[in-house]
């Protein structure tokens, strides 16, 4: 089963709609104790990091998320904000995030247009279960005024060129987050959700 | 590379998809379920959908209709139309929209744009905007105004004034949908176009007008928007012929436009 946390500035339906069509067991979360049950979690996020970092805060999220997560390894992904907040700062805000990966999340140069919206390639840079069935140099949807730049290059699993070549799918243990919208993402973002179901890390 | 967006656009009535022109005389398409999912299979980029009777009829949007066309659409969703507040952008959002798209109601009442961008970011909010040309006169110094309502009432409000306020309130992304071109097939206004894109730095929208894949490429060129609106193209009734997606996008990536490469 599949928990898809479910706060105020996220987007999880759409994500269960993507679950749904996968014919993947999942269900909305939004309090501690339907997470009893779940063996591997989605955190979908649209917005900005400081109201995500607060409603999950203001949901009692925070604690048992990151003892299902940390303590107990269950695997986890990421989408959007959903990456963002697992940095140990981000500039959107001057907010602190979730820190379970080393790094911090920087805004886009100001001669871009920003926020970057639409489909860019995502190169990757090694294997990981999670993409085994994405081809390299796919695209995705993007839709992001900050890029998360992690401290441990090892981490970076898969990268996109706008303005700066930045970090678009980071992976660390049972943790894997993609900046694109997976679950918007067409057919390609289809087998990221699938894959990701599957996965044992 | 960032790509260049082909977004197909619905303007719903009663669960239905029609085809207006010059904002006029909407006849019936298909159910917006039908469309969409057939859309998606055929690999559009972006979906908006506009609820066009909503905001005339003060009633709230169909939730209903946007719920059933988000169950089978796994590409970005926008929804317009009868958005009032904060709360209604929520409802939709909650039935599977990714973006709002506001466009009377934000004239009418600016600070929408600033709530909403402060809610859920700007990347949630699109303002769209119906300009006429009219001339440059006193007040209307680009020659464009922003008209609202389905283009019925004139605001007095200049085209580039509004969408630089709009993106200043928060706006992410800016629709430039001409009045004078809708569902004329003759092609995008180029003109505001390009002047909206010089005048903000958020991305643009070109919208009414486009009837083959060479409009398409000179609003995405020329006319300097990032995405375009299209729909009498893929299926208006009014037109001889339709085109798929598949075919516009090998047209305009021989005319050296980058798009999403169609998967096969």
């Amino acid at each position: 089963m599949i928990g898809v946390i479910d706060y105020r500035a996220g987007n999880a339906p759409s994500v269960g709609y993507a679950l749904e069509r996968l014919g993947v067991d999942h269900r909305l979360v939004t309090t501690a104790a339907e997470l009893d049950g779940c063996d591997r979690l989605i955190l979908p996020g649209v917005g900005a990091a400081r109201a995500t970092i607060d409603s999950l805060g203001a949901s009692g999220l925070v604690k048992p998320l990151s003892t299902r997560v940390r303590g107990d390894g269950i695997p986890f992904l990421g989408i959007c904000i959903g990456l963002q907040v697992l940095f140990e700062h981000s500039d959107e805000g001057d907010v602190a995030g979730l820190g379970w990966i080393p790094g911090s999340v920087r805004r886009f140069d100001d001669d871009l247009r920003v926020p970057q919206i639409g489909w860019n390639s995502v190169h990757l840079r090694r294997h990981h279960p999670v993409t085994a069935t994405f081809p390299d140099g796919g695209y995705a949807y993007f839709v992001n005024s900050y890029y998360a730049a992690p401290a441990d290059p090892g981490h970076v699993l898969g990268e996109t060129a706008y303005g700066v070549e930045f970090c678009s799918i980071v992976a660390h243990a049972n943790i894997v987050a993609t900046q694109f919208h997976a679950e918007k993402s067409g057919e390609l973002g289809l087998r990221i959700l699938a894959a990701f179901a599957e996965w044992t890390p | 590379m960032l790509t260049k967006r082909l977004i197909a656009c619905f303007d719903v009535v009663d669960g239905r998809v029609t085809k207006a022109q010059q904002f006029q005389d909407n006849i019936d398409v298909a159910p917006a379920e039908e469309l969409a999912r057939q859309l998606y299979d055929d690999q559009i980029d972006e979906i908006v959908f506009y609820d066009i009777t909503a905001s005339a009829q003060k009633r709230k949007i169909d939730l209903e209709t946007v719920r059933r066309v988000a169950q089978h659409v796994f590409v970005p969703f926008t929804v317009g139309g009868g958005i009032r507040s904060v709360d209604d952008m929520f409802e939709v959002l909650k039935a599977g929209a990714e973006k709002i798209s506001v466009d009377s109601m934000a004239v009418r009442n600016p600070d929408i744009i600033r709530a909403g961008a402060e809610a859920f970011g700007r990347q949630c909010i699109v303002l769209s905007t119906q300009v006429k040309r009219v001339g440059v006169r006193p007040g209307i110094p680009s020659g464009y105004e922003v008209f609202i309502d389905g283009a019925r009432e004139a605001t007095g409000l200049d085209a580039l004034d509004w969408v630089r306020r709009g993106e200043d309130l928060g706006a992410g992304e800016i629709v430039v949908n001409s009045i004078d071109c809708d569902g004329t097939a003759a092609g995008y206004d180029l003109e505001i176009t390009r002047a909206v894109a010089n005048a903000v730095n958020v991305s643009i929208i070109a919208s009414g007008g486009a009837g083959t894949v060479e409009h398409i490429a000179d609003g995405l060129t020329t006319g300097g928007a990032q995405a375009a609106i299209i729909s009498s193209i893929l299926y208006s009734p009014r037109l001889d012929r339709n085109v798929g997606v598949r075919e516009l996008k090998d047209g305009l990536a021989a005319r050296n436009v980058l798009m999403r490469p169609y998967l096969t």
